[in-house]
């Protein structure tokens, strides 16, 4: 599921990464996370990651592969439960409040920190049952009426309602890859999630879909708080406001994308945005 | 395109592919006929094996039955009013025997009386009594019924073109008789209702499947109640919930033995443990179910959990992202995406089961039933045992008797399966 391979081949050994470059506190944090460590088994995955992510923002998680930025992604909302190996170790905050504290129902975490995964991945029933899912099983409608309008603004807020507004019964399963990644998008923001974790949800797309879906991001962060795993360092341009640069399980630079693209401090940082690897 | 690599020696790489390409496509084509030679040869055995079962199972599905002029005398009979025939009184075995006297006046000593009387179904007295209770106001009066024929001069009739001459236990004398009948055109070939409608019975002109297909019905029935939902569950419960570790590696190298295990054992176990520990009916369907579902239940477990494992973890990530419980995910998502494989799963151990005989004879579903079962507590016997217990029956008609049994398992077989693929077809459409 996670690839852990490293991509060590690629690097040069001799340059050190001792201390995040960059500034990893946010003025208005949504969730914050200390010192984390994360290990499966007894490969360490995480090393010492510390870092914000502001509210109504957009944090970019960018890095070569098997740098763990997805493991730490799905640390957010414990999806890392489900790999009996994998221990995570630290201090993570949403709101202030531990989110790995043992009284803590990871189900009633998952409501408030929804995910949007790489691979679209629609349950193969109705586009209106996709969306009405995760309402129904959390409560959030009394009625059938309720129910319909969460679906619709849902499914307007992705994007997606004028291209399947008459087809709302027909197969999730059968709309286009990029419908589809909408589609999940509109099933996440349906349980009005606080935030909203992306992991690579644009990867599997071709460029106008993709289009469709960062300008979608952009808007959504007026509501909700992104964070977005992304390969495609335009990707992490165009539509974030904070890049973190992770590699081999640390996370070697954070600062404003701006920054980090024009003006990287750290060698690694700059080698991997200059294309040198990755 | 010009081709002057030709006359070189060395060849290009076009012509050496182009070479393989041959000897390629010539494997190909071998490995193509000899699949369709083995698949052929499959359906032809089946082919046999079919025509040779319908063959020998037509004559069971028909019946001869003869006209008999039946004198309802009420000497005969001893009794006088239309009260005591619906009493259930009188001597009808007498009144039956007089009456075929009387049809063959020529009969006359002891000897060749018993042997014309031998020509008749033992059941015959019991159908002219069922004819006067249904018809009362004959009593006194002579008139025709049709009376079964024994099981000897039945199978006489269906081997020979023309009665008349001796045949393996017809004399020549009762070859005369029925002969006789025959011409005066008493003799009727009818549908074998009975085989349908009545159970067991010594005479296999009475002898019917339809208690045996009770029993297969309510052992069958038992069997899925108890193995669908444990093993579904157990499968579930092993995939989807328990954790990695050697208790659960070793649960699952148990259940794949399990299914290894001969089924007999599982008759034993049943015979020491239901029967005698917890004291329940011999011969029961319920104790039949019990003891096929130990012996079904691993080969559930073990489709169930494959096409549990099948299942995309995507979909699972989809609904645990979500904040479904993991309750939620199993029995919401993955669950309904297994089906299809878990019903193919079950319907590979229900056809195990409704085929097995051997554990059932340890646990006294061998026994000769005559009642159809009512119940899952009343002793019952299944087709199979009853195919076994008719072939090994020394009556020649008994083998009609047997293929038709055949038969009838294969047509159950065939709606359990069509049934099976219709619900499968319906949770595969829903996806």
């Amino acid at each position: 599921m996670i690839d852990l391979s490293s991509s060590e081949s690629l690097v040069s050994d001799d340059i050190k990464i001792n201390k995040t470059v960059g500034n990893i506190y946010a003025d208005d944090a949504k969730m914050s996370m200390r010192n984390v460590n994360v290990f499966y088994g007894e490969k360490q995955a995480i090393k010492d990651v510390s870092l914000d992510l502001a509210k109504n923002q957009v944090t970019a998680l960018i890095g070569p592969s098997g740098c763990g930025k997805s493991t730490f992604l799905r640390c957010l909302n414990r999806m890392n439960d489900t790999i009996p190996i994998c221990r995570v170790e630290g201090e993570l905050k949403l709101d202030g409040d531990d989110i790995y504290a043992k009284g803590l129902d990871p189900v009633l975490l998952r409501a408030r920190v929804g995910m949007v995964f790489q691979k679209p991945n629609p349950f193969p029933k109705s586009i209106y049952d996709n969306v009405a899912y995760g309402p129904k099983i959390h409560g959030l409608a009394t009625n059938k009426a309720e129910l319909d309008e969460i679906v619709v603004t849902s499914l307007q807020r992705a994007g997606l309602f004028n291209e399947v507004k008459d087809r709302l019964d027909s197969a999730g399963t059968g709309l286009s890859g990029g419908q589809q990644q909408r589609l999940c998008i509109a099933r996440t923001i349906a349980v009005s999630p606080e935030v909203i974790l992306m992991d690579e949800p644009a990867s599997a797309l071709d460029p106008i879909a993709t289009a469709v879906i960062e300008e979608l991001i952009d808007e959504l962060k007026e509501k909700y708080t992104i964070a977005i795993v992304t390969h495609s360092m335009q990707q992490a341009a165009r539509v974030s406001q904070t890049t973190a640069y992770f590699h081999m399980g640390q996370l070697v630079e954070v600062g404003e994308t701006d920054q980090i693209f024009t003006n990287p401090s750290h060698e690694l940082t700059e080698n991997y945005i200059t294309g040198r690897f990755g | 395109m010009t081709k002057q690599t030709q006359t070189s020696a060395e060849l290009t790489t076009t012509e050496k592919v182009a070479f393989s390409l041959k000897k390629r496509h010539r494997k190909e084509k071998r490995f193509q006929w000899m699949g369709r030679l083995a698949i052929g040869f499959g359906f032809m055995l089946v082919l046999i094996l079919l025509t040779d079962i319908f063959i020998k199972a037509m004559p069971a599905f028909h019946q001869h039955w003869v006209k008999l002029e039946i004198d309802y005398r009420k000497d005969w009979m001893k009794i006088d009013s239309s009260e005591s025939v619906l009493a259930g009184e009188g001597s009808y075995r007498t009144t039956l025997k007089k009456s075929i006297y009387q049809m063959f006046p020529e009969v006359k000593d002891r000897k060749q009386k018993r042997s014309l009387f031998a020509l008749f179904s033992t059941n015959a007295e019991f159908t002219i009594k069922n004819y006067l209770m249904e018809n009362p106001k004959v009593l006194g009066k002579k008139v025709d019924v049709f009376v079964r024929l024994d099981d000897d001069i039945d199978t006489y009739l269906k081997s020979v073109n023309m009665p008349g001459e001796e045949f393996s236990r017809v004399n020549q004398a009762q070859a005369g008789w029925v002969l006789e009948l025959f011409e005066l055109k008493r003799i009727e070939k009818r549908w074998n209702t009975s085989f349908f409608l009545n159970g067991d019975s010594r005479d296999p002109e009475l002898a019917g499947v339809k208690g045996a297909l009770t029993g297969t019905l309510l052992t069958m029935l038992v069997t899925l109640l108890l193995s669908f939902p444990l093993g579904v569950a157990a499968a579930l419960y092993l995939e989807e919930f328990a954790p990695k570790n050697r208790w659960t590696d070793l649960i699952e190298v148990n259940i794949n033995n399990l299914a290894a295990v001969p089924s007999i054992i599982f008759g034993l176990l049943g015979l020491a443990v239901i029967i005698n520990m917890f004291g329940l009916p011999r011969s029961a369907p319920l104790v039949g179910g019990i003891v096929l579902t130990l012996m079904t239940l691993p080969t559930i477990i073990i489709a169930s959990r494959a096409s549990i494992k099948a299942v995309p973890p995507s979909i699972r990530e989809a609904a645990l992202g979500l904040g479904a419980s993991r309750m939620q995910t199993a029995f919401g998502h993955v669950l309904p995406i297994a089906m299809p494989g878990i019903l193919t799963g079950t319907i590979i151990g229900m056809a195990q089961a409704l085929g097995e005989t051997a554990p059932l004879l340890m646990i006294g579903m061998v026994a000769f039933i005559v009642d159809i079962p009512g119940g899952i507590t009343d002793p019952a016997t299944v087709l199979p045992v009853q195919i076994y217990l008719w072939a090994d029956s020394p009556e020649r008609a008994f083998l009609a008797k047997t293929s038709a049994a055949i038969l009838v398992l294969l047509s159950f077989l065939l709606v359990m399966n069509s049934i099976a693929a219709f619900l499968r077809k319906k949770f595969e459409k829903s996806l």
